[in-house]
């Protein structure tokens, strides 16, 4: 076939086998960045007139435009340009409206909240679809609260389990949109018609009903995917041909995604490798430059960067800067054993050069600290100069989730075309450790929200008895909310099934279910305080334990302290262990983050004083980071500590965020590029999950706070938690809350 | 077994020897330099006490993140006041092959007997000298340090001597280190040493006043500003820094 010419390797031409055919295909790089392009006069232009469009968007309190007349779908829309007139400059094409930067309305998650998303930007969404939407066709969200029992409501409204998907699309699916490049829409078509009719025996049981009518979803998907792609004036039912085809086939398989779902997170997956062969191969051909290379990175990294949804004020409280995680992977390592930075993971990287710095997509390397030197030196410089990529262990996911998998949200890994997941939110476990000493009645409300079990009523806090209720009211928590989220998850499938995105992953989907824990650093420091020192009860005229006294002295989690550490792996295995004990919704595989994304603001906002010293409805530390002001032994202390959480036991991922000063790094960009990779190669050569680095000190945030307006803050973006945002996007909330993080320095 | 008197460790330092180095404050220092940015390290007073094989057990939990140039790095405090426990140290770390530097201002050095021998042992240990040049001027250093400068200029003289690889530190501070005279006197001390492998201009900051402050003790350089980029500028090309960009 004309399209595979010159490509190797057997299975993947009769079998969906994308891995198959980047393992027989792929050219590894072990360079360095010196052939790298600058922007074509296109990209600048573009580029350009893209951030003048962002101006204005922020300048419009976050949103440019909403729709109100028009249900998002495939082909709901002609097409959409960056700017008409520059349309021409635009190697890939396709816009989730048809307009830039305009947000979609998609009532299918909620019609109240499409609503209300709409309403906070003074748009009003046509009347009609408000009853079209209650009368004539059920939302997700209406069937969730349906459902819901008194005591998740009560548990929701407490925000001891909280973030749930229940008012917005769960996210978290990857489509393998290589396939649509490497295949074509036809032959994935005749592949889901051969499952279709393999599907059960005839006997109707209701999984294989539910599948039929999935499959038969995801073959009409497939059709409107090449309707879709026909609007711009493209036939993608055959395979790419060359890398500009691979480039917008491609993209085409992740429009198709953000028009139909509005998942939290809406990632893009492993790409960089895949594309870099089919450039290879117009290289050898000699019909591609290196700067038409870099340009069709550029222009498929300038559409993700594009990439909006409408969401409501508490949605933004919780993922604060519009993100929506178009997370993209590079490097890494194959099964035998060769890494796989290619020279295309080096142009993904260069597009923050070439535009600047950007929080989408949210750049991800999968590390390890056997790949290119070259290559490690020059990540390290990007982000040294931008604070926008996310490092994650490749050693640690490769055994798990093989060599092709792909980040489905801010650091959770799953198989690429294989996998989907159920996201989970989290559960608030120092919210529950009040439960534990309160007898289940919440100290912000005075409801009972836990079950009723005896208080602690002793003046100081006994370890043995705290332990011995925590593990009960642990007990509690895991199964409320893994069958919540059961409920939401078979919501979900039934009233916003993600067809296009399930129509580029294999038919029998392996799926995870993924739990997740906030609170986590608070909990730990607590119960080392009631351990180690002792701990006084402040209460309340109803003996509600609203406040602690300690005298501050016991170990801390982030100072590499065993005494500390050792209650943090204590408290992770526990929690997935009882997790572990309920059935989960489609036999999933249960598993456990500590990542909170920005979260650990809400969630410490509805949570009292903790044991450890915290003060009541203060911000929690994010995700698997130690708390505020716990780190006394430097950054490297604190990276040992989060290492020794067992990735095993959290495969949905650890989250750790660290700002370094860059004068602590080294007095100019080459040294500091050397201590960035050694400080890397020694935390992840210790087992550790994930790192969020970034280089700045405190003094640029307070600026940046304090004068937003300052065009050098325009695309200042950091990392946050498993994902980036530009600064001036937090709330000031958030702003003030990412001030009070540890910068680390020593002079 | 000698303890030695810690001021405190620090898991993560980039900018005191090569690579990535387990920072390690002793306690005590006979000078009073103005611009000290760790007061509270001058006197012995509320040290903890540790072995050098506790300190380098908690080093070594850092190991991973040196590769093949980091270590261990001394300082202070005037780390050469315990040199019975510098030795044991260093060598014990040489043992357990980890690279050491020592920070150090060199005031308790001397050619008489028993020190001289003892930093001969010591030398045989260290890998590299991080050493304060602070004033050339021998009047100016003593009102800058309380001490005298001439040992501290023959201990340089020694370290070429022996050839020891040595950074030449030196902390720009406006109005009593930055006249370019003094700047162009030590740029022909340095000149004439043979063993230099860095040369780093530090320009003064303020971080450290406040230690002061809480010692109760007035901060004399009270109003002092850092220096302008300007005057880094013109002391890095005197002095021969060409690693700062």
């Amino acid at each position: 076939m004309e399209a595979w010419r010159n490509f190797k390797g057997t299975h993947w031409r009769e079998d969906i086998n994308v891995r198959d055919f980047i393992q027989n295909n792929y050219t590894p790089y072990d360079g360095d960045e010196s052939f790298l392009a600058p922007p074509t006069e296109a990209t600048d232009k573009l580029w350009t007139r893209l951030q003048e469009l962002q101006k204005e968007e922020h300048s419009r309190n976050g949103v440019l435009e909403c729709e109100t007349e028009v249900v998002s779908g495939l082909t709901a829309y002609g097409p959409g340009y960056i700017d008409k007139d520059l349309k021409n400059l635009e190697k890939i094409v396709g816009l989730q409206t048809d307009k830039p930067l305009k947000r979609a309305f998609m009532p299918y998650g909620g019609i109240k909240m499409a609503e209300q998303a709409a309403s906070t930007y003074g748009y009003k969404i046509n009347p009609k679809f408000s009853e079209i939407f209650t009368v004539y066709h059920k939302t997700h969200n209406q069937a969730v609260f349906d459902a819901y029992t008194p005591e998740m409501k009560k548990a929701r409204h407490a925000h001891i389990v909280t973030g749930l998907p229940d008012t917005y699309g769960r996210g978290r699916i990857v489509g393998d949109y290589r396939r649509v490049a490497l295949y074509g829409i036809d032959f994935l078509i005749k592949k889901k018609q051969e499952d279709f009719a393999n599907c059960g025996s005839g006997t109707m049981f209701d999984d294989v009903i539910r599948q039929r009518e999935e499959i038969a979803e995801q073959i009409r998907a497939l059709e409107g995917m090449k309707q879709m792609a026909a609007v711009y004036g493209f036939d993608i039912s055959k395979p790419a041909v060359n890398a500009h085809e691979a480039v917008q086939w491609l993209y085409f398989g992740y429009l198709a995604a953000i028009k139909t779902q509005n998942g939290a997170a809406m990632s893009v997956g492993r790409i960089s490798t895949f594309l870099d062969i089919y450039i290879e191969r117009d290289f050898n051909e000699g019909t591609l430059t290196e700067s038409e290379a870099q340009e069709l990175i550029d222009h498929i990294v300038m559409k993700f960067r594009m990439v909006k949804f409408a969401r409501i004020p508490s949605y933004n409280q919780l993922f604060s800067g519009d993100p929506i995680w178009a997370t993209l992977e590079m490097a890494g390592k194959g099964m035998d054993g060769r890494h796989m930075v290619t020279k295309n993971d080096f142009r993904f990287l260069h597009t923050l050069e070439n535009m600047g710095p950007s929080p989408e997509p949210n750049l991800t390397v999968l590390y390890c600290s056997s790949l290119p030197e070259p290559f490690k030196l020059y990540a390290a410089k990007i982000s040294i100069n931008t604070s926008s990529i996310q490092y994650e262990n490749d050693d640690v996911m490769r055994p798990v989730w093989r060599d092709d998998y792909s980040i489905c949200c801010c650091v959770s890994a799953t198989e690429t075309g294989k996998e989907m997941q159920f996201f989970g939110a989290r559960a608030n476990l120092a919210k529950c450790l009040l439960y534990a000493i309160n007898g289940g009645i919440d100290v912000k409300t005075h409801e009972q929200v836990g079950p009723e079990y005896p208080k602690i009523t002793s003046e100081y806090l006994d370890y043995d008895e705290v332990m011995h209720k925590f593990d009960l009211m642990m007990d509690w928590l895991a199964g409320l909310y893994v069958n919540i989220l059961n409920l939401i998850h078979y919501m979900h499938d039934k009233y916003y099934y993600e067809a296009a995105e399930m129509a580029l992953i294999d038919t029998d989907v392996r799926r995870t279910f993924a739990t997740g824990i906030a609170g986590f650093s608070h909990v730990v420091d607590s119960l080392s305080a009631i351990k180690y020192s002792k701990v006084k009860v402040i209460r309340d005229d109803e003996g509600l334990a609203i406040g602690f006294e300690s005298d501050g002295d016991f170990p801390k989690y982030g100072n590499d302290d065993d005494r500390a550490d050792d209650i943090a792996v204590w408290l992770l295995k526990t929690f997935m262990n009882k997790i572990r004990k309920y059935h989960t919704y489609r036999n999933s595989e249960a598993t456990t983050s500590i990542l909170t994304i920005t979260s650990n603001v809400v969630y410490g906002k509805a949570t009292g004083a903790t044991p450890d010293g915290r003060k009541a409805y203060t911000p929690f530390a994010p995700g698997g980071n130690p708390s505020y002001g716990a780190e006394k032994s430097g950054l490297l202390a604190s990276l040992n500590s989060v290492a020794k959480l067992p990735y095993e036991y959290a495969l949905d991922g650890i989250s750790n965020t660290q700002t370094i000063s860059p004068m602590a790094l080294g007095h100019n960009l080459d040294e500091q590029k050397h201590t960035l990779v050694s400080a890397m190669d020694g935390y992840f050569d210790k087992g550790a999950h994930h790192l969020n680095v970034n280089v700045f000190g405190t003094e640029k945030l307070i600026d940046c706070m304090e004068h937003p307006e300052k065009p050098e803050y325009a695309n200042f973006t950091i990392r946050v938690s498993g994902y980036a945002v530009k600064f001036i996007n937090l709330t000031k909330e958030q702003q003030l809350d990412v001030i009070a993080r540890t910068c680390h320095k020593c002079m | 077994m000698i303890k030695g008197l810690i001021h405190s460790t620090e898991s993560f330092g980039a900018v005191d020897g090569e690579g990535i180095r387990f920072l390690i404050f002793l306690k005590g220092c006979n000078m009073r330099c103005k611009y000290c940015h760790n007061a509270d390290t001058w006197n012995t007073e509320g040290a903890n006490l540790m072995t050098a094989d506790e300190i380098l057990d908690k080093a070594e939990r850092y190991r991973s993140y040196w590769r093949d140039k980091g270590g261990i790095t001394v300082s202070g405090g005037e780390p050469l006041l315990q040199i019975d426990f510098l030795i044991e140290l260093f060598k014990k770390a040489h043992d357990r092959k980890i690279n050491t530097a020592l920070d150090t201002a060199a005031q308790p050095f001397t050619r008489d007997e028993p020190f001289f021998e003892k930093f001969n042992t010591l030398m045989k240990f260290t890998d590299l000298i991080l050493l304060d040049i602070k004033q050339i001027d021998p009047i100016k250093h003593k009102n800058l340090t309380g001490h005298s400068n001439e040992n501290i200029l023959d201990a340089a003289n020694y370290l070429s001597e022996i050839k020891k690889p040595v950074w030449i530190r030196y902390v720009l501070v406006p109005g009593l280190t930055d006249d370019e005279n003094d700047l162009h006197r030590t740029s022909a001390f340095i000149k004439n040493l043979t063993n230099v492998k860095k040369i780093e201009v530090l320009p003064y900051h303020t971080l450290g006043a406040d230690k002061w402050r809480k010692l109760g003790i007035k901060y004399p350089l009270e109003g002092v500003n850092v220096p302008d980029s300007e005057k880094i500028k013109q002391a890095k090309i005197i002095l021969g820094d060409e690693t700062y960009e």
